[in-house]
């Protein structure tokens, strides 16, 4: 049996995964990527937007700080996510965009004196500090308070991952293409790597390592409409699933995009609303100020997806022989800026769809978009149930989105994450208790079986087909699992998928040749798929409440008193299992910075839990003191929910901004 | 109402000693906004599932479907189906090594150019203090690197060319642009002495016939035919400098 060794062995070469890669050579461990495809391929080159951190050099951004960043995470994570992860992800943003700024990134760059925006449907005209001149320009974006999504153009996601894959290059990290990880190593209480499969020759074999990284990115695939890559088919949150040991968190938060474009569900960005542009009706009717008097089509995604699904229901979409949609308008941003900041938003619209989006409006529907949930683990990224299994990504749920994430905070996610956890794993490398020694054994067991099961799939006569089973199951979760969800139709949704998960237990196979088989790998992936569509059904079905995208028609008040909680999921270790067994685990309202409350849009009403009233008024008590002492904003973060210890000492330490020189803030 | 289309579809699987190249023919109906990624997947779905083809984001983005389209190098993904003739030839990208039916490993190639070319920046400091205000850079500066690094390596701009069908070693207009991308790049301490190391021989800059069928393919429209003529003419006047002069610049 062919088995290789690592210290750390890293699965997905998105952002997530190749910047932990490189935190971990670094430091002088032996690390191994793995990677469906070439790893500048993964999905994180299709973010187009931006990524957030608040550097304030723009006029608009100015005032922001860490502070903003993470009051804008937390409301728009409808209080899901954890405010420790929180605090020690905005801290980190500035230096994640920096430090990719010395590698390369070609960030856009502020210009000083006047330019022309569109705010609200208005042309005003913004100044620019002659001392922010080339420095990093952000956008705006929905949910967030300043301007401070930095990007590239709107290509940013593909500059960042060419950035840290070329990293990669120079670190001489051996990325393994084509090779996909199909189950974890481990003996029930440490993970010890994963079997992989070549994808050109078939082989399987083991890569065994001390800390074994999933960063495989989300599952979108798991819907019909989505503006995730085919790839994105959540195999990485399968792997944690299938052992049975280690719970996914949150699975039935999914974000829907407000423009994917119709009917494909390829995305346009959040900066073309962001640049100003607008959501029309069947009447040509810009409808969201009507909804959303505050932030209009700048909401957060789960809020502007329902607005747009609910003025659809009213009759206002527009009827096409595909269905109902409804127009984006950036006419009004001008040929100039559509040419030099949305230029892939050009590009797609001519392709796909055959208009000039500076004369045309472009036909928009919601699309799945992110998965919030993923392989729970700590702030260190460690899964707690898993010695040596990290995650890190889209993949994770560390749990920094909550139950809506916000857009640019993604991709920046990924490359904080990736500069965290990449410490951690690190330093569980450096500790001489986690240098067991490799149960080759065991490998072999894993190998064995894995290889076993492939080839009684390869051979069984059955009589489902993988690919229409696929559809089958996008068609359901698309159905029932979407926008809006009820009891009725959730309950519908998992039958449906249980009865699939079991059909899937007879595939069918035409073409018997093990090794570059599209067919055989589509078999062994919808079965996994369909466990988690499943665990998303169930979890969705169960949490009777609404909260960030999971919004039930049944329950629509947020409950705090009963659902402030996390759920995880385990699948049981039995055969002809077609559920996973749900548990819960309590948010912390007496620990948290920013104690449960209204968004700021969307509902106003939720139910508050016990707690909220008098956390709210220790920080009142805590602020009044701190403000009597002279204490500033630091020393007011420190007293209310310290964090800075649950950061690597290397990542410590606070972001100089052009009105916040570090001089003053040693 | 809507008309059919055929598919020619060179196949063949080296990984099976029975297997031949040859042409097999699909037949489906067009339909509007139908792109060869639908069409091909429409085809593994319903008419044989053993096709093996690459996409991944399917919009543009990831560089990862090229294909010869009736000869020519192309992204599926964003070719429509009513722009073509009622029969088509598909076939995989040639000088890359072939994996399956439409399926070349262009990663791989462009992993061993990007080592040869040490396509990353090289900085004047490795470590740089990431709690303080970044360095400064033009915005045209920014915006014009950026206008070189949209490159997707998809392989099309060395399917088409005629120097690569000769050599195996040539880096190809895809090479040149990386190149070209770090010289825009003013936080990049390299000199033309230094590129002129990587690429100052046949088996670069001076292999490149200037037939430039590489900048008409390029799905991104990368200004190729003007940077690599620049390049060109960099690479001319390094070789024309004393070699004491190429070290102390
Ligand atoms: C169209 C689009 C636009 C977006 N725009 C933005 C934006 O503007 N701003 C923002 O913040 N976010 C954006 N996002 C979200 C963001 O891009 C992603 O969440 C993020 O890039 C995910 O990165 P990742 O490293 O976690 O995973 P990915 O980049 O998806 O990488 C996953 C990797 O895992 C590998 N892999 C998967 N399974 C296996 C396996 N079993 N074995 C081996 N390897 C495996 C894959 O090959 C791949 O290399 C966008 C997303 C989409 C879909």
């Amino acid at each position: 049996m062919k088995t290789l060794m690592t210290d750390v062995l890293v699965v997905g070469g998105g952002l997530a995964g190749l910047r932990a890669a490189i935190g971990a050579k670094r430091r002088g461990h032996r690390v191994l990527a793995l990677s469906l495809v070439p790893p500048k391929r993964s999905h994180s080159a299709a973010a187009q937007g931006g990524m957030q951190a608040s550097l304030a050099n723009v006029i608009r951004g100015q005032g922001d700080c860490e502070d903003v960043h993470f009051e804008d995470t937390v409301r728009g994570s409808d209080w899901g996510a954890d405010q420790i992860v929180a605090r020690m992800f905005v801290n980190t943003a500035p230096k994640a965009v920096r430090e990719l700024a010395a590698w390369g990134t070609p960030w856009s760059r502020v210009r000083r004196g006047d330019h022309n925006v569109v705010i609200n449907g208005e042309k005003v005209t913004l100044t620019e500090r002659t001392e922010a001149h080339g420095l990093i320009a952000q956008r705006d974006f929905g949910g967030t308070k300043k301007w401070r999504t930095c990007h590239v153009s709107d290509g940013t996601g593909h500059a960042m991952l060419f950035t840290v894959s070329d990293q990669v290059i120079k670190h001489e990290i051996e990325v393994l293409e084509r090779t996909e990880a199909l189950a974890l190593i481990h003996d029930g209480e440490r993970c010890y790597g994963a079997v992989v499969r070549d994808l050109i020759s078939g082989e399987i074999f083991a890569c065994m390592a001390k800390a074994t990284l999933i960063a495989t990115g989300g599952a979108g695939r798991l819907y019909r409409v989505t503006t995730n890559a085919v790839i994105c088919e959540g195999m990485g949150h399968a792997l944690a699933l299938e052992t049975g040991i280690a719970p996914l968190g949150n699975m039935e938060a999914v974000q829907f995009h407000p423009t994917g474009i119709f009917p494909a569900g390829i995305l346009v960005t959040e900066g073309c609303r962001g640049d100003g542009g607008l959501l029309r009706d069947v009447d040509g009717h810009r409808f969201m100020p009507d909804y959303e008097p505050e932030k209009k089509e700048l909401a957060s995604r789960d809020v502007v997806s329902r607005r747009m699904e609910e003025h659809i229901r009213k009759g206002k979409g527009i009827p096409s022989r595909f269905g109902e949609h409804l127009w984006l308008d950036i006419t009004l941003l001008g040929k100039h800026h559509i040419e030099h900041n949305l230029r892939e938003v050009k590009e797609i619209c001519e392709t796909f769809l055959g208009i000039d989006p500076a004369r045309h409006w472009i036909p928009v529907r919601p699309a799945q978009h992110y998965t919030m949930g993923g392989v729970r683990t700590n702030p260190t990224g460690q899964s707690p149930w898993l010695t040596g299994l990290f995650a890190a990504g889209e993949a994770a749920c560390w749990d920094l989105h909550g139950f809506n994430r916000l857009g640019g905070n993604s991709v920046a996610e990924t490359v904080v994450a990736g500069m965290i956890v990449g410490e951690f794993m690190a330093d569980f490398c450096d500790d001489s208790a986690n240098t067991v020694a490799q149960p080759i054994k065991l490998a072999e067991e894993f190998v064995q079986r894995e290889s076993a099961a492939l080839n009684t799939l390869l051979h069984h006569p059955g009589k489902e087909n993988a690919f229409r089973l696929c559809t089958e199951m996008q068609e359901v979760m698309t159905r029932c699992v979407g926008i809006f969800r009820s009891h009725d139709d959730l309950q519908e949704g998992v039958s449906q998928l249980q009865r699939l998960l079991q059909k899937s237990r007879d595939i069918g196979i035409s073409g018997k040749h093990s090794g570059s088989n599209p067919e055989l790998v589509a078999a062994y992936r919808v079965r996994r798929m369909l466990k988690l569509a499943v665990t998303i059904a169930h979890g969705a079905l169960q949490r009777t409440e609404s909260r960030g995208a999971h919004f039930r028609e049944d329950f629509p008040q947020r409950n705090d008193e009963a659902w402030l909680k996390r759920t995880l999921a385990f699948w049981p270790d039995d055969r002809d299992a077609t559920l996973p067994r749900l548990e819960y685990e309590p948010l912390d309202v007496k620990r948290m910075e920013l104690p449960p409350g209204w968004r700021g849009y969307g509902a106003k009403d939720y139910i508050n839990h016990p707690d909220t009233p008098a956390r709210q008024s220790e920080i009142e008590r805590v602020r009044n003191r701190v403000q009597t002492e002279g204490g500033d904003r630091f020393a007011l973060q420190e007293a209310l929910m310290p964090y800075a210890d649950h950061l690597p000492e290397s990542l410590r330490g606070r972001n100089e901004r052009l009105d916040e020189p570090l001089e003053n803030n040693p | 109402m809507s008309r059919p289309i055929t598919l020619q579809i060179l196949r063949y699987n080296p990984q099976n000693a029975a297997s031949r190249p040859r042409l097999q023919s699909y037949t489906l109906d067009k339909a509007d906004g139908m792109t060869l990624f639908i069409a091909l997947n429409e085809i593994r779905e319903h008419q044989d599932a053993t096709l093996q083809f690459d996409f991944v984001c399917r919009a543009g983005i990831c560089g990862s479907c090229a294909m010869m389209v009736n000869g020519r190098p192309r992204l599926a993904c964003r070719t429509l189906v009513n722009e073509l003739p009622d029969t088509v030839v598909l076939a995989p990208l040639p000088f890359f090594e072939l994996i399956g039916d439409l399926s070349v490993n262009t990663g791989k190639w462009m992993r061993g150019m990007s080592e040869r070319l040490q396509t990353w920046l090289h900085a004047r400091e490795e470590l740089p203090d990431l709690r303080r205000i970044e360095e400064k850079m033009e915005p045209e500066e920014a915006e014009a690197v950026y206008e070189m690094d949209r490159c997707i390596e998809c392989g099309c701009c060395v399917a088409a060319c005629g120097t690569a069908q000769m050599r195996q070693d040539f880096v190809g207009a895809v090479g040149f642009g990386k190149i070209a991308r770090f010289r825009l790049d003013p936080r990049d301490t390299r000199t033309d002495g230094d590129y002129y190391e990587l690429i100052g021989d046949d088996s670069g800059v001076f292999g490149c016939m200037s037939l430039l069928a590489c900048h008409d393919v390029c799905p991104k429209s990368l200004p190729l035919q003007t940077q690599i003529a620049f390049l060109r003419r960099k690479m001319v006047s390094q070789a024309l400098q004393p070699a004491v002069a190429q070290t102390a610049n």
